[in-house]
């Protein structure tokens, strides 16, 4: 009996699989419940893509509705974004500020050139550290960050144009009303980005 | 009313599913004669109906009836007609109803060609088809049914992804599907088998140009997917280790596979059990590639709508079908014979270990595919597993087994000698020893992998050049040495075409990876580029109109030395319904290389970026799968398959004369010593 225990062994496997596959159907990969939501932006100075000699400083953008996306040029799912991004810089509804993330600078700037460059600045993150303090999952991710410099939402995985019209400028439309001096009692959210 | 009908339609033919399921099988379980004559007229009524739901829903794209509201989501009115019928299996619902028809017309194939299988066979391989279809319909009906009605009707649909506007896609899916689905044949050929306890040569002679068919349609399936991403995705890559690539991928390693362990079974006996396993597996994969698709566990490339109902739908198909055929497995496996022995240095060894490589391959796939989501529902944090695991694990997987290629057809069943086949390899391991080397240096540039890579391309070529050469001069009697060559069996010429193609493939993958050349550029009018010896002129930008989008479209020049080769125009697409940007790299395409140019974005002073790329040999990775799938092709147009199911037949009838009743006769292929 014990020899023909061999013959169970493809089924436990696939039982074993089947859960997971299970567990997986009630988590949403683009949903990362992020300690970062609510908190303010992790301080960062880092040397600008396009002028290394330059520094750019999340400080810099107190006071203005910000989006801070991070890429890479390695990163496939950003090329799918990367259009709408584009866009949106044309219609300059909202400065995208790009964090580049693990990536050789000189590949990233190609890649910018070549696939248009919808950001304000990008900064340049070789080691990762910074995205570490942001708990970047995977790239790309988007961040939104509000006048005062508290990160209210962020985009995991490529923005689509339901996102983008569902969520991220609802909300930014939202942030752009609130006044900086004041501390919100609580933070007003939109139902797209639920 | 046309989209009733097809509802209509769709309910019948899962109606008659299930009778086809419960009473052949029942009928074959249980030796009533009635029952078992009922599964093929079933498998032809359901095939009837099925098509009549699929050519209602055709007809409703073809006709705009946007109060259907699949169409209102897919299609639009100013969508050229071709694309209105490709869009069909653009979407979800779509694509299952194609799912479910293609497995009629597999169930159907199976009543029509197999005249000469035993009834009950036949009853019990139909019966389990109808159990797959049964499930698949209700998963149609209850969670996505194609031909719900939108009311008050659209004025006009959202349009089909402009991706996949595209004459790829119009054959790509199709092709895909066909595989998928053709594995479902195998699967239920393993499932009687078992069923019924004949788990034997003739089992896997039944199957094994089924398979071959299956296997034929996934290779064609996944190199034109690949062609379509290298043509329409204008990153100029032609695969991406995408889970959705993944999940078409392992059915295929695990089909291969399949393929050389039914070799073994039929010729020798042996391997039984695991060739059952890996019929099962096959299909299981087809069926979780289709759940990965369709649920959105894992973000992909190709991001289709999700819907967790419907994943929770497919996962219990899933644990029903995969389930119970492994349970069964469980049961009766223990009970089946081990078959022909034989030596460390045998055919049956290099076509084993060809098997574990090809099984622990798709391990790898799947692990590298479904480590984010494991990782996600332990708790332990997001990640996404890129290009550079697979690669990792699958090159060194992969050269093995291509190694091996080469040995395993002129390897003697049973026991083979060494030496023997040192003396007949030698000039193949030569010819893969100086092609490693020259050819480097002739394309001027050295690397690490690269001698490897065309050393195994020139081993397989050779080997199979020299394994025909061998089967030739066996041949006794007049003709010459085309006539002799054309003269052996199709079976064996198809393998040695297969292998052939694989050789192709990886001088493509070599050559491609190693030496292509790609330049970003900010280009104004006149500027020029030189690469590979060609000279590239950019000759500006124009607007242009197509039937459902606008344009700007680059003009390119491409000259060699003096002589015009080409001009190229690339286009950035604004399809107008979805407002989506899209890039339309152009392509000239040659024997030994291709030229790729794709247009960036307008930078300042009039001028844009280009992208070109010079890319050597890159289309033989797709010459390379046609080549594979055509030895395929080759391989079931065998004769024997035809003779030998008469021959079958007079023995089945001699047997059953005998008395002898089910049980596990020991049969040894008789046929081709």
């Amino acid at each position: 009996m014990s020899k023909n225990i061999r013959y169970l062994v493809p089924l436990i496997i696939f039982i074993v699989v089947a859960a997971f596959l299970y567990r997986g159907l009630s988590l949403n990969p683009r949903e990362v419940p992020s300690p970062f939501i609510n908190k303010p932006a992790p301080d960062f100075t880092l040397q600008k893509l396009e002028n290394m000699g330059e520094q750019f400083s999340n400080k810099d953008m107190l006071g203005k509705v910000w989006l801070l996306n991070v890429w890479a040029s390695w990163c496939v799912a950003c090329r799918q974004e990367h259009p709408l991004l584009v866009q949106m810089r044309r219609r300059g509804e909202i400065p995208i500020y790009g964090l580049n993330y693990k990536d050789a600078p000189s590949q990233a700037r190609q890649w910018l050139k070549q696939h248009g460059d919808p950001y304000e600045i990008s900064v340049v993150d070789f080691q990762g550290n910074v995205g570490i303090d942001y708990g970047v999952y995977g790239v790309p991710e988007t961040f939104i960050i509000d006048k005062r410099g508290i990160i209210r939402h962020k985009v995991i995985g490529p923005i689509s144009t339901n996102i983008l019209n569902e969520c991220v400028m609802p909300l930014v439309k939202v942030l752009e009303q609130e006044d900086p001096q004041v501390t919100p009692t609580e933070y007003q959210r939109v139902e797209g980005c639920a | 009313m046309v989209p009733e009908i097809g509802h209509f339609a769709l309910i019948l033919a899962l109606c008659i599913a299930i009778v086809q399921a419960v009473v052949s099988i029942a009928g074959a379980q249980l030796g009533v004669k009635s029952w078992v004559a009922i599964a093929k007229p079933a498998a032809q009524a359901q095939l009837v109906f099925v098509v009549t739901a699929f050519g209602c829903l055709m007809y409703a794209f073809i006709q705009n009836d946007f109060s259907v509201t699949y169409v209102a989501m897919q299609s639009n009115s100013m969508l050229p007609t071709v694309y209105r019928i490709s869009a069909i299996w653009g979407g979800h619902e779509g694509s299952m109803l194609l799912w479910v028809t293609f497995l009629a017309v597999w169930t159907g194939a199976v009543a029509m060609f197999s005249k000469n299988l035993p009834d009950d066979m036949v009853a019990r391989v139909i019966g389990v088809m109808g159990l797959v279809s049964a499930g698949f319909y209700m998963f149609i009906l209850f969670t996505s049914n194609p031909f719900d009605r939108l009311l008050p009707p659209a004025m006009d649909g959202r349009d089909l992804n402009p991706l996949l506007q595209d004459p790829g896609l119009v054959i790509h899916p199709p092709m895909l599907y066909m595989g998928y689905v053709g594995f479902s044949v195998a699967f239920s050929f393993a499932i009687a088998a078992l069923l019924s306890g004949r788990l034997d040569a003739a089992w896997a002679r039944w199957s094994r140009p089924w398979t071959t068919v299956a296997w034929m349609f996934l290779t064609m399936g996944i190199g034109l997917g690949s062609w379509w991403a290298y043509y329409e995705l204008g990153w100029g890559g032609w695969w991406f280790w995408d889970p959705v690539e993944n999940a078409s991928f392992m059915p295929w390693l695990m089909g291969t596979a399949l393929v050389h362990s039914l070799a073994v079974t039929e010729k020798r006996g042996s391997f039984k059990n695991w060739t059952v396993l890996l019929a099962i597996f096959a299909f299981s994969l087809s069926l979780l590639g289709t759940f990965l698709v369709r649920s959105g566990v894992l973000t992909s490339v190709h991001a289709f709508a999700t819907d967790p109902e419907r994943g929770v739908f497919i996962l219990i198909l899933l644990l029903i079908t995969i389930g119970t055929s492994l349970a069964l497995f469980a049961w009766r496996a223990p009970k089946v014979g081990m078959g022909g022995k034989f030596h460390l240095v045998s055919r049956e060894t290099f076509l084993l270990a060809n098997n574990v490589v090809l099984v622990v391959a798709a391990a790898a796939v799947l692990l590298g595919t479904l480590y984010p989501l494991l990782l996600d529902a332990l708790g332990m944090g997001k990640i996404s597993v890129g290009p550079p695991y697979f690669n990792a694990v699958f090159v060194p997987l992969m050269a093995p087994a291509v190694f091996l290629m080469a040995i395993g057809p002129i390897t003697r069943w049973k026991q083979a000698n060494v030496m023997d086949m040192v003396s007949r390899l030698k000039w193949a391991a030569a010819i893969a020893i100086i092609m490693a080397i020259v050819t480097p240096f002739a394309m001027g540039e050295w690397g690490l992998l690269r001698p490897l890579g065309f050393a195994l391309s020139f081993w397989v070529a050779s080997a199979v050049v020299i394994t025909l050469v061998e089967r030739v001069q066996k041949v006794k009697g007049p003709g010459n040495y085309f006539s002799k060559l054309v003269g052996l069996p199709n079976s064996f010429l198809g393998m040695c075409v297969a292998h052939f193609g694989v050789a192709v493939f990886v001088m493509g993958v070599t050559m491609v990876t190693s030496y292509e050349v790609e330049k970003d550029m900010r280009m104004e009018v006149g500027d020029t580029v030189t690469m590979g010896g060609y000279t590239f002129q950019f000759n500006g930008v124009s607007k242009v109109k197509g039937p459902n989008y606008n344009a700007n479209r680059g003009h390119i020049k491409v000259t060699k030395g003096d002589d015009l080769v080409t001009n190229l125009y690339p286009e950035k697409r604004e399809y107008l319904v979805q407002t989506m940007p899209m890039t339309e790299a152009a392509i000239d395409t040659g024997l030994f290389r291709d030229l790729y140019v794709s247009l960036g974005e307008p930078v300042s002073g009039g001028a844009w970026s280009v992208r070109v790329y010079y890319k050597p040999f890159v289309d033989w990775i797709w010459v390379g799968c046609f080549i594979m799938a055509f030895g395929g092709f080759l391989a079931i147009s065998d004769r024997r398959y035809r003779l030998v199911s008469k021959k079958r037949e007079e023995e089945e009838l001699a047997q059953a004369g005998e008395g002898v009743q089910g049980a596990t006769a020991h049969k040894v292929a008789t046929s081709e010593k």
